[in-house]
């Protein structure tokens, strides 16, 4: 596991494309201290608008895996719109460049300790990044043997089914706890899909748009006695762009 | 080679709610006083401005408003004869750092405990007999009445600007307040705040089924205000983000709203953040305290003498300290003797979220952290423990400290996790539920304590604190009741569906789940050295010139939170410290 961000299959990385015309504008402008602080520093942001995302982290097998299995998590569907139109695949891969999924706020001292009742969460050495990593080359390796095919070939009936593998904790992987990489898969999926639009996804906060969640108006006080009338304001974002 | 620095007149450990009442009430008193904190520095601009603060990802998955546990945490584990593992990734509780401690990211409920909370063992004894108390439960009363803390409950309650309706002034009952309370001695600093939907609808449930609702002392202020500090604070405008947040807005009674900036004029104090005490140093005879040392933020050890030592730290890391500086006895919970992590105490906290139609529009997303309503008709004396068949009363309430869909969208049960069932569930559902909880009070046991860990270390190379907790049938019977109750009232209510489910028998502590910061005692406060760590002055038995001001104090946990009972104690403790202790310096103010 290398841990280290590299990129063995960087000339294959997909460039990711997602219409973000606009969604960056500013952004170059944003002060360092509001991106990186109390420890966690965040993933260096895109430099220019229109400039497809490059992912640092994760390699090209591991985004296409993560494509996958993001838009069997959300889909796109009448519902509102999915987790890759949404561009949580590049959250991801920003997210896993910051102290946090690194296990900066964890207490990561031995020794270790398999086979420890759930009450008292991952006891383990991975941190979230290094634990997906090795969640998705287990989890195509599955796929292999028991399809012969990787997770990302398969059809959305199979993916589906080994998603649902997962998470009942039915699949075994080899070299992490399939509990805990089922949690940080859905987790980290979840907040991409749902977190502040600077953080790489939310894409033109469409999910907040589906929910109905007015973003970080931060300001209620008209509002708290208003009984039958439903909330009527669109949300704004950390950058002050409304959706 | 450490560095010295000059002697001062105390040193404080820990710069949160205690912390910054005693170092204001010392410096009042003349006392060159030194402050230091492990954490950073903060103020609320620009630690907790807008709009970075109201990150969600930041706030509430990163947590970067908590401690964080890379360098210290402690170790769990349930029984007496298990291995404890640590607690690597927060979950159940969430201890602050940083210039305002947990008292920066609290939600605001401000309660004051009730008369009978202060003397629940006397209560019990008297009114079920000394056998209903199981053999396994070392409940105590608190040494100190409801009556000697008045006072400083109104003082503390005045400084965070609290808003309230008075149930009870002087004796006589006040409409629209909880006529259950003792007396106060005048009616909060500000009035009740604004309701949400979710409150407006515990208030008519519950006066439907004769119960008898109240607001909750709220530190989320319902309008402007300057504290006797002459600290000026703003209404609350619900924005949503209290619970692991600052407060942007200088509407959440915090120490660095409404202490620190009186605190930062006095010329007798200093601040040294990034101060991370490693112990207590004592004098050769162990009865006396020297100072402390620390490490400051380059990492060199700091030898600060001076006249007392006041642990103002989280309530574990208080105990902490104390066990690793040799202050009293660590307690034994085979033989029962030692003091020094006994009684370790949490909280019983379960939740009901009722789900309704788009009509219903509960917009979760408008939040204040410590505002809504709540009843005291199942707790302290009007719990009738013979017919519930346990012990320690508690509270059902109705809270929206605020919903962001990072947080988590509760969904109805049977909700697929992940899909288009999912998509669809959460957005039907995000603007249109609300939550009741009930929080239960937690009794002390034998087997529930805190020591020091045999196998891990922090990164300061000290043994970790170890806490032996799990839930007991008491508070498994108590759980269910009080969710009995929460149904009661989801009934009158009839949503579409609810989720929700008290405690059952072998429920074991999850330490992966929020519950409750409200962790106390292990160094608590009592009569006799034979049974506290501390006494009634929260000054420590075995070394006069130490004090422990924490919720560490508190021989048990009642159903309320602790915070207001917590803030009473540290300015109590601060008075007689000034009124009797500099009188006689070094000397126990109880005779032992």
């Amino acid at each position: 596991m290398s841990g280290k961000g590299d990129n063995p299959d960087g000339k294959k990385a997909l460039q990711m494309q997602t219409s973000r015309r606009g969604l960056l504008r500013g952004f170059s402008a944003l002060p360092v201290a509001a991106v990186a602080g109390g420890g966690i520093a965040a993933a260096p942001a895109a430099a220019q608008e229109d400039t497809p995302y490059t992912p640092v982290f994760f390699s090209a097998d591991e985004i296409t895996f993560l494509t996958a299995a993001v838009d069997r998590l959300i889909p796109s569907d009448d519902v509102g719109p999915g987790a890759v139109e949404l561009g949580v695949v590049e959250f991801l891969d920003r997210h896993m460049q910051t102290s946090y999924a690194q296990g900066g706020i964890w207490y990561m001292m031995g020794p270790f300790q398999d086979d420890v009742e759930p009450e008292f969460g991952y006891q383990g050495r991975l941190n979230i990044r290094d634990m997906l990593r090795a969640g998705i080359k287990d989890t195509d390796d599955w796929c292999v043997s028991n399809h012969g095919q990787k997770f990302a070939d398969l059809s959305h009936e199979d993916q589906e089914a080994v998603l649902t593998g997962l998470e009942k904790r039915e699949i075994t992987l080899e070299n992490v706890p399939v509990r805990y990489f089922w949690q940080h898969l859905r987790d980290e999926t979840r907040y991409g899909y749902f977190a502040d639009p600077i953080h790489g996804g939310n894409k033109n906060m469409g999910s907040w748009k589906m929910i109905g969640y007015p973003g970080m108006r931060a300001d209620y006080t008209d509002w708290v006695e208003k009984r039958d009338t439903p909330y009527p304001f669109g949300p704004v974002d950390l950058m002050g762009k409304r959706g | 080679m450490a560095i010295d620095k000059e002697e001062v007149d105390a040193v404080i450990v820990g710069m949160g709610w205690t912390g910054a009442i005693l170092a204001k009430e010392l410096t009042e008193a003349g006392l060159r006083v030194v402050g230091l904190e492990r954490g950073p520095d903060r103020d609320t601009q620009p630690a907790f401005s807008y709009p970075r603060v109201v990150d969600e990802l930041e706030g509430s998955v990163h947590r970067r408003y908590l401690q964080s546990l890379s360098q210290e945490t402690v170790t769990i584990r349930h029984g007496i004869r298990d291995t404890a593992h640590p607690y690597r990734q927060m979950g159940s509780f969430k201890p602050g750092t940083g210039v305002g401690g947990a008292g920066e990211h609290w939600s605001g409920c401000n309660f004051r405990p009730l008369p009978e909370d202060l003397k629940l063992k006397t209560m019990l004894v008297e009114r079920f007999g000394q056998n209903f108390i199981p053999e396994d439960m070392t409940i105590q009363d608190f040494p100190v009445t409801y009556d000697e803390l008045e006072p400083f409950f109104d003082k503390f309650e005045y400084v965070g600007g609290i808003s309230g309706k008075a149930g009870n002034i002087k004796g006589v009952l006040q409409e629209g307040g909880n006529p259950f309370e003792g007396p106060r001695s005048r009616d909060y600093a500000l009035p009740p705040q604004k309701e949400f939907l979710g409150s407006e609808m515990f208030r008519k449930a519950a006066t439907e089924l004769g119960w008898n609702p109240y607001p909750i002392p709220s530190a989320n202020l319902s309008g402007p205000y300057v504290n006797p500090y002459g600290c000026q604070m703003g209404p609350c405008n619900f924005c949503g983000f209290c619970s692991d947040y600052g407060c942007l807005n200088y509407s959440k009674s915090t120490p660095n709203a409404c202490i620190m900036p009186a605190l930062r004029q006095e010329q007798l104090f200093e601040l040294r953040a990034n101060a991370h005490v490693l112990k207590v140093n004592l004098d050769s005879t162990g009865k006396k305290a020297v100072g402390v040392t620390y490490m400051d933020a380059q990492g060199r050890e700091v030898n600060q003498p001076a006249g007392m030592v006041i642990l103002c730290a989280f309530s574990l890391y208080n105990v902490h300290l104390m066990l690793l500086s040799g202050i009293g006895q660590p307690y034994d919970p085979e033989t029962g003797e030692g003091v020094v992590g006994k009684n370790y105490a949490y909280q019983n906290l379960n939740r009901l979220t009722m789900f309704f139609d788009k009509d219903v529009q509960a917009n979760g997303f408008i939040g204040t952290g410590g505002s809504g309503h709540t009843m005291d008709d199942f707790n302290g004396k009007q719990l009738d423990a013979s017919e519930s068949g346990f012990v320690g009363g508690g509270i059902v309430w109705a809270r929206q400290p605020g919903a962001g869909p990072v947080r988590g969208i509760s969904v109805p049960s049977g909700t697929p996790g992940w899909g288009t069932a999912w998509k669809q569930a959460v957005t039907d559902n995000f603007r249109h539920q609300y939550y009741f909880e009930v929080q239960g009070a937690c009794m002390s046991y034998r087997d529930a304590y805190l020591d020091l860990d045999p196998t891990y270390k922090d990164g300061f190379g000290r043994p970790l604190l170890r806490m032996t907790f799990n839930w007991h049938d008491n508070e498994i019977k108590a759980s269910q009741y009080f969710v009995d109750r929460g149904k009661q009232l989801v009934d009158v209510l009839n949503p579409l569906s609810f989720t929700g489910d008290a405690k059952t028998p072998g429920t074991k502590y999850n330490t992966t789940q929020y519950q409750s910061t409200h962790a106390v005692g292990g160094a608590i406060m009592g009569d006799n050295p034979k049974d506290s760590a501390i006494n009634r002055y929260l000054q420590t038995w075995d070394v006069p010139n130490v004090f422990a001001v924490g919720a560490n104090a508190f021989p048990q946990n009642n159903g309320y939170n602790p915070t207001g009972l917590l803030g009473g104690l540290a300015y109590w403790a601060a008075n007689n410290i000034r009124e009797i202790y500099l009188k006689n310096p070094g000397q126990p103010m109880v005779d032992a």
